[in-house]
């Protein structure tokens, strides 16, 4: 299995990769005493694993390509949706999971219900995404623009005429499903890599305007003391309102699911599909596309608008610094990592990638380059995400027997 | 007897750059018809169809509807979800399926003008929503049934044998309620068997659902049992129209199709 060509390939391989890392893995400067630190032990680490990694390549390549053609049906996916079927084994996970999501607050402290509800409110902007780039499949790079619109609707409605969040909750949806109506007009006839760099422009844009229209905006030092969400009128101590918050968004994430659900599998749910699937084909079966891709940008800004407003309730302060470009790839990767048009892949991916960050600290520094290879391995190991979409299927049998 | 044409084609023209791929070409079919529309590659047939349906905003010319129930209309200018609404229905000759839905999910699409339930009921799963969406399910099941393609409700359309996914295409166009098809090349890639099969399928669709067809077809024999009347275009002008005896011995037809030097 493994010969002297393979070996001498690996070898090339691992120095290509110590020369491509060196400035970034092994030099660091000391801004302080002016020196350079050499870390050549992290050289060795990489020439190392470089050369382990590209000396099996190939054979994970073969075993990828064996897995694809097996039968479809083998997947671990369908192997635990096949158990989920089972009403017995459904009933009692279900009832597992509910304990845990009701218990957490509870038990964990209030820094862990704290990054459980940010990784929530990604598993929303990520469903949200979802309907626009899984669904539609239209490629949106400024998705935080929307994000935006939700928070500085709770800050400026809350600054100017005192509304509280409960109100501005819909109101931020409204104005985000309007952005998104304003956004989707010019871009209507853009596909792909135009599409994306349209969009990409558009979040900068966003953003820029936040900053600089100090009238409007407050500019970058933001909007700060916004209250916190109240319990029906009544305020609460930091300690409850962390949990209160938590369940906010336990019950947002809930009805995100049950209506991007419903949306899925309904007469708009389709159109989008074959929106994503083949534009001609699709209008000449009687779709209006104007129509599609202005409801799948509304759609998918609403929830945005709805996270926001709950993002500006939860940190009390807003600026524009918080609704970058950056944050627009890292809800992308959430769709992408996770499983395009998959409604538990995405809320899977959000888990995943919002919480490893956060439970390995240690790794900050290197938290670009991780992404990095993790989205490059997905794409080439699971290009689906980590849980594809599963397709619908329909039984007839029953039916005709009756008639 | 002088009967309205249900489609009527004056003059049409389509120019690309200094191409002219349709060239006025005038057409008209009559309820119940079948008619060919036959051509060396390249003639221009493609284009006269993305034309019709609304693909292509033609550069010259006239197309105009008389759809049996319903007011006359013309097409120009409007767009190909407007036309699929008002009763014109086609194929793809590069088969364009949406391939990663499923082969029901296919037709149901098909259906989607039939369904009246906007977002918020579909949010809501108001009764009213759940009963047209049982419906549609139920509907585009018949219509697999009688294309044949049932057993493979539940499969990827690009998972489909090449025969089954031209059917496919067919099933799908129908589930709009057409008064009037355009098969472009439904043959093409096909073994001699399926060949006959979707001969007997396309005059059951034209009996059963009282459409007429219209369709482009390479495979003579089967372009000579279907229809009623064939037009044969070259370089995007019409050059031939008739009964399929009448073009089988047309001098010029015989010219388009076999060169100039045969000519005797
Ligand atoms: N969008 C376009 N832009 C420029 N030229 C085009 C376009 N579409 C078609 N053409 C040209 O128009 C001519 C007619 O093409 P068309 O596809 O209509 O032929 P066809 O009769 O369908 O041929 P075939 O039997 O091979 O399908 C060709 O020369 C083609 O290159
Ligand atoms: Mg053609």
């Amino acid at each position: 299995m493994i010969n002297l060509k393979k070996i001498r390939k690996a070898i090339l391989t691992a120095v290509w990769f110590m020369f491509l890392t060196f400035p970034l893995m092994v030099m660091k400067v000391n801004t302080i005493e002016n020196t350079v630190q050499w870390r050549w032990i992290n050289l060795a680490y990489i020439g190392i694993s470089a050369f382990i990694f590209s000396l099996f390549w190939e054979d994970l390549l073969k075993r990828r390509d064996n897995i694809a053609s097996k039968d479809k049906k083998k997947s671990i996916n369908n192997k635990i949706s096949r158990k989920l079927e089972n009403k017995k084994i459904r009933n009692i996970s279900l009832f597992v999971l509910i304990l845990i999501v009701v218990l957490f607050p509870f038990i964990m402290s209030m820094y862990q219900t704290s990054i459980i509800t940010t990784a929530l409110m990604y598993v929303v902007l990520g469903l949200g995404l979802n309907i626009v780039v899984g669904f539609g499949g239209l490629l949106h790079l400024g998705y935080a623009a929307f994000y935006a619109v939700g928070a500085y609707t709770y800050g400026l409605l809350y600054y100017h005429f005192g509304l509280s969040f409960w109100l501005c909750l819909p109101l931020g949806a409204l104005f985000s499903a309007l952005f998104g109506i304003i956004l989707g007009f010019p871009i209507l006839r853009l596909r792909g890599d135009y599409l994306a760099i349209v969009t990409l422009a558009f979040g900068e844009i966003t953003k820029l305007v936040l900053e600089n229209w100090n009238d409007f905006s407050f500019g970058p030092s933001g909007i700060a003391n916004i209250p916190r969400p109240m319990f029906f009128g009544i305020k609460l101590k930091l300690a409850e309102v962390t949990n209160f918050t938590y369940f906010i968004a336990i019950g947002l994430t809930i009805l995100t699911i049950i209506v991007i659900k419903r949306l899925e599998s309904s007469k708009i749910g389709r159109a989008w599909e074959a929106m994503r699937e083949d534009e001609i084909a699709c209008q000449s079966m009687g779709i209006d596309i104007t129509k599609a891709k202005l409801t799948a940008f509304s759609m998918g800004a609403v929830w945005a608008g709805i996270m926001g407003v709950l993002f500006a309730a939860k940190t009390t302060f807003i600026n524009p610094a918080s609704f970058t470009t950056w944050e627009s790839i890292v809800i992308l990767c959430v769709v992408v990592i996770g499983g395009m048009g998959s409604i538990p892949g995405v809320i899977v991916g959000a888990l995943i990638f919002i919480l490893t960050p956060e439970y390995l600290r240690a790794f900050s520094e290197y938290r670009m380059l991780i992404f990095g290879l993790a989205l490059v391995i997905m794409m080439i190991f699971r290009p689906g995400g980590i849980i594809p979409k599963i397709r619908k299927t329909h039984q007839f049998k029953v039916k005709e027997v009756k008639e | 007897m002088s009967e309205v044409p249900i489609l009527e084609v004056n003059d049409l023209s389509m120019v690309f750059g200094g191409l002219r791929a349709v060239d006025s070409v005038s057409l008209k079919i009559n309820k119940g018809e079948i008619v060919a529309l036959i051509g060396p590659n390249g003639a221009g047939k493609t284009t006269f169809f993305n034309c019709v349906t609304g693909v292509y905003v033609p550069t010259h010319g006239e197309i105009k509807i008389n759809p049996p129930e319903g007011k006359t209309a013309i097409l120009n200018g409007l767009k190909p979800n407007t036309i699929n609404e008002k009763g014109l229905a086609r194929t793809f000759q590069n088969i364009r399926l949406f391939s990663s839905m499923t082969v029901l999910e296919n037709v149901m699409i098909g259906r989607h003008q039939c369904l009246k339930s906007g977002i918020l009921s579909s949010i809501l799963r108001t009764p009213k929503q759940r009963k047209e969406e049982l419906k549609v399910l139920e509907d585009s099941y018949r219509i697999l049934e009688k294309i044949g393609l049932e057993e493979y409700a539940n499969d990827l359309a690009c998972n489909l044998p090449y025969g089954g996914q031209r059917r496919l295409e067919i099933a799908r166009a129908m589930a709009t309620d057409p008064f009037l098809l355009l098969l472009d090349e439904p043959a093409a890639g096909m073994n001699p068997q399926e060949t006959n099969d979707l001969v007997v399928l396309i005059q059951r669709l034209r009996k059963e659902d009282n459409i007429s067809i219209l369709l482009i077809e390479h495979d003579m024999s089967l372009v000579m049992t279907l229809s009623e009347r064939i037009y044969v275009v070259d370089y995007g002008k019409m050059i031939a129209m008739g009964s399929p005896l009448e073009i089988k011995n047309n001098s010029q037809v015989i010219k388009a199709y076999l060169g100039e030097d045969i000519d005797a």
